[in-house]
């Protein structure tokens, strides 16, 4: 597909967009159960209204749009209007508390917030008299805000009845600004979640996004005809680069879900053709799968065994079109009739052209159990930094442990520390009124520091091996990186998040959160009874269960001479999940390790001496804000660990 | 401290002005006794048209007696209530359900076997005006249905159970099975909504939601609330009027602030000393 190069600004692409395609689909929503659907030719009038309202309250080139909540058309057509009048949207993370939206709505002048519901609002109330540049507030769902009366807080509606007024008088004005924007305006400003200190603003341009935008449209073949589902924070890079900007530009719609808690439905009700999602996603998927197979009938559940067996025999060699003996064709055949085609359907994964996975890495088990069943799944790697790409799987070059080469137009080094280092067309402009950060990350000839540690395999595919300030060494010397050990452990289905010691220290030490989906499957299947997740995480019986993991992960570690060393010789299971809320996770779900350090001092203590149980205290907060405190007595187990011995594989 | 979000939430509006005008519902010298008990004795009190109304009291005090008198499904051996200035003091817990009240209960009366959708549409009933033979034959009820349908949606949207739509209530946890049937109460479209406990059993983050969603239906719809509660803190910071039961006498009645004050009440509940 060819893209005009004149077209260098997504108003400028919104707009052709109703010349070119006006019928065709742009934006979906499931509107009280009933899925409502905006053409091309709609969205565009609906900008319109929205960036004159916008004009007609003030809002100017340059200012900031501050746009908070889940994935809502409403939310996405803020975006473009905002770069419609010059101004830049900044999207926020919906579930952050205020605190932290402070820091940001402060940080990058924000005029103007556009937010979903009640929630949103009361935060943003809240926040305001703080924000002193902060002056009007919009909201979609009025629901609950009948009684509210701050005079600077209205109705979406609103906003576009003074955008109709405003265009019939200034009926010029909105075309000659977009006509104003040029390629090297600012598109967006995303914050990324960070993982030490405050949230950065990365300033991404038009033709940042644009560039790799249109090199990953060629690189995939994505079409107007794409089917794709928005839900993923919006404040996210790989939100705005799939929902928002590929969907502008190739013009394929997208579809927002109903609620959070609806995705997996809706997503089978949509069927998507192209996909996004971290690891954590397919991993859910997977473990329903397998937990409501053990639930199935007897005859059902051999089907299963059985025509799984038959996938991971040869389900790869069939989608990369390697040749495969014909028996086992002809098995494939009738498996993808009595078990893979259902099972793709209730996954939504039916009409599934192209799915991405990224951010983490993701259990071997997992991406083969889909990959074998036909589903075009492939790992990337990429940064808020980078406009997302830096490394792309090619359809016919797949593996299971790599990132895949450097993106057409990307190169990628490795530093002497072995830090991944890369230069690209989409390198973000700046980190907004941060100098000194954009400095320490891009240098003067334009290559940029990702703080992640790797290195390329015999076939060019770049492998990720854990954050570069992470990787520590035992006190013998052995090369020890925590979340490589912790995605290991992870991969199994009754571990939910992982955290290990050994920076320093004899041996290395985990925590481990259980899964409390799977875990409490299997309590209710062998007739465990708990009352709460303290309780389950404390029962003897999943302490073995557990152990058994940890010891199977270990005799995996054994058989590699360069991590033999860091097999882990003591766990405990944490009395509570690691939370974003307290500190502990990133709002992506990345370890805080610093945070957990302090956090969890004593259990650490404890994990490195004789003792068998560890006593903790701490600070809790709830979903509402409020803080109480959780004391937990918490047992300590050994775990065996094995020489370094060649696996027969 | 259970409370903090409710109030939160009231500062970002102005001082609210609850004015009540007008009676909704008269209760005057009802007497219930089962045999030798006395479930209730003389009680009276007076619910007022759009307010949020509380009936507490400790285990046993005639509560949910009461409630049932005023749904019609228990008879009062004396007095008399006055509905919209007119007496339905013999009405069936049927003609009491068309005039429009609505109820929940105590534990739960939901079709178990049916989904969340389906059990919300059984209250949809009384606004129906089919007869059996046009449901049977299925073709003139399509259109209601459809309407039927759409209010029930945006009941489901109002309580934000759009996920459990179509699963079986048998199969959800306690707080959304209480949530259900509060969504089916609702969408008998009622003037009077009659709340038995609904917060009993529920832990904080899901009474905190719960009462969120009950300050919300009298907001939007209007509706009047009556709610039985036994939790003081929920019960003082959401009611507008509040009647105090023991041992089925009513030992006070007025807004919460003087009746957590009350000499009586406070006896009542924490025993005397």
């Amino acid at each position: 597909m060819k893209i005009d190069p004149k077209l260098d600004t997504f108003p400028k692409l919104l707009m052709n967009r109703k010349i070119l395609s006006p019928d065709r689909p742009a934006i979906r929503e499931k509107d009280l159960g009933i899925w409502q659907t905006w053409n091309w030719a709609q969205v565009c009038d609906e900008v319109r209204s929205l960036a004159c309202g916008l004009a007609a309250a003030g809002f100017k080139r340059g200012d900031k749009l501050a746009i908070v909540g889940d994935n809502r058309p409403r939310l996405y057509w803020g975006m473009a209007a905002a770069q419609c009048l010059g101004g830049i949207p900044v999207p926020l993370y919906q579930d952050s508390v205020v605190q932290e939206m402070e820091y940001v709505i402060n940080h990058a002048d924000v005029r103007f917030a556009l937010v979903e519901d009640q929630e949103q609002v009361d935060k943003m109330l809240e926040l305001s008299p703080k924000c002193p540049k902060l002056e009007q507030i919009y909201y979609d769902d009025p629901r609950g805000l009948v009684h509210y009366t701050p005079k600077n807080l209205h109705n979406y509606d609103y906003l576009i009845e003074d955008g109709v007024k405003f265009y019939a008088d200034n009926p010029d004005y909105l075309d000659s600004e977009i006509a104003k924007g040029i390629k090297s305006d600012i598109s967006v400003i995303l914050y990324t979640s960070g993982t030490t200190g405050f949230p950065k603003g990365v300033i991404l341009t038009y033709e940042n996004i644009l560039s790799t935008v249109n090199s990953s449209i060629e690189f995939d073949s994505l079409t107007e005809k794409e089917e794709c589902l928005a839900y993923l924070p919006m404040a996210w890079v790989g939100d705005h680069i799939f929902s928002y900007a590929q969907s502008y530009v190739a013009g394929f719609c997208v579809s927002c879900p109903e609620s959070g808690e609806t995705v997996l439905h809706d997503m089978q009700e949509i069927g998507p053709t192209y996909f996004f999602s971290p690891p954590r996603i397919f991993e859910n998927l997977l473990t329903t799968v397998l937990v409501r197979m053990e639930d199935a009938s007897w005859i059902k559940r051999k089907m299963f065994d059985y025509f799984m067996n038959v996938a991971k025999r040869c389900g790869v060699n069939i989608l990369e079109g390697r040749s495969v003996n014909p028996l086992d064709r002809l098995l494939y055949l009738i498996g993808k009739i009595v078990v893979y085609g259902p099972l793709k359907n209730t996954m939504g994964f039916s009409r599934m052209r192209l799915a991405y996975t990224a951010g983490e890495a993701i259990g071997p088990e997992i991406f083969e159990f889909f990959r074998s069943l036909g589903i075009n799944i492939k790992q990337l790697y990429g940064q808020t930094e980078a406009s997302v790409y830096i490394t792309v799987q090619t359809d016919d070059n797949v593996k299971p442990d790599t990132c895949g080469p450097p993106f057409p137009g990307v190169e990628v080094k490795i530093s002497d520390a072995g830090e991944i280092l890369y230069k690209s067309p989409g390198v973000f402009k700046s980190y907004y009124k941060n100098p000194e950060a954009t400095l320490s990350t891009r240098t003067g000839d334009g290559w940029v520091f990702t703080g992640d540690a790797g290195y390329f395999d015999d076939d060019g595919h770049l492998k990720i091996i854990d954050r570069v300030k992470d990787v520590g060494r035992l006190n013998d010397g052995t090369l020890f990186a925590p979340k490589f050990l912790e995605n290991k452990l992870k991969f199994f289905p009754q571990i939910r998040e992982a955290v290990t010691f050994g920076d320093g220290r004899d041996y290395v030490g985990a925590f481990i959160n259980i899964d409390l989906e799977a875990v409490g499957n299997w309590a209710e299947r062998h007739n465990v009874a708990y009352a709460s997740y303290q309780e389950l995480a404390a029962n003897p019986q999943v302490y073995e269960m557990i152990r058994k993991c940890i010891e199977k992960t270990n005799r995996d570690l054994s058989a590699d001479s360069e991590i033999a060393g860091s097999q882990i010789k003591r766990f405990l299971i944490l009395h509570k999940e690691l939370d974003a809320d307290d500190g502990e996770l990133t709002r992506t779900r990345k370890v805080r390790r610093r945070i957990i350090n302090e956090r969890f001092t004593s259990l650490i203590d404890a994990l490195y001496s004789e003792s068998s149980r560890g006593h903790i205290e701490n600070i809790v907060t709830f979903e509402d804000g409020r803080k109480g405190t959780m004391i937990a007595d918490l047992e300590i187990q050994d775990i065996a660990t094995f020489d370094h011995m060649k696996l027969a594989s | 401290m259970d409370t903090a979000t409710t109030t939160d939430v009231q500062t970002y509006e102005t001082e609210r002005v609850r004015e009540f005008t007008n009676f909704i519902l008269e209760v005057e010298g009802i007497f219930v006794s089962f045999g030798g008990v006395k479930a209730l004795q003389d009680v009276s009190f007076t619910v007022y048209e759009g307010e949020i109304f509380s009936i507490i009291g400790p285990n046993g005090a005639g509560k949910t007696s009461m409630l049932n008198v005023i749904s019609g499904f228990y008879k009062a051996n004396a007095g008399r209530i006055t509905y919209q200035g007119n007496d339905r003091t013999k009405a069936s817990p049927e003609q009491v359900a068309r005039m429009g009240f609505a109820r929940t209960f105590q534990n739960i009366a939901l079709f178990k076997g049916m989904s969340t959708l389906d059990n919300i549409m059984t209250g949809r009933i009384v606004r129906v005006k089919n007869n059996f033979l046009k449901e049977a034959f299925y073709f003139p009820a399509q259109p209601q249905e459809d309407a039927q349908r759409e209010y029930v949606e945006q009941i489901i949207d109002f309580l934000e159970i759009q996920s459990i739509r179509k699963t079986p209530v048998g199969k959800l946890p306690y707080g959304l099975q209480k949530r259900v049937e509060l969504g089916r109460a609702l969408a008998m479209e009622p003037k009077i909504l009659l709340l038995d406990e609904p917060m009993a059993g529920m832990n904080l983050e899901e009474k905190e939601d719960m009462a969120r969603f009950v300050l919300d239906v009298n907001d939007e719809f209007g509706t009047t609330v009556v709610l039985i509660e036994h939790d003081m803190g929920v019960v003082m910071d959401i009611s507008d009027h509040v009647v105090v039961l023991d041992h089925g006498e009513r030992i006070a009645h007025g807004v919460p602030d003087d009746v957590r004050t009350n000499k009586d009440v406070i006896r009542a509940y924490l025993g005397e000393h």
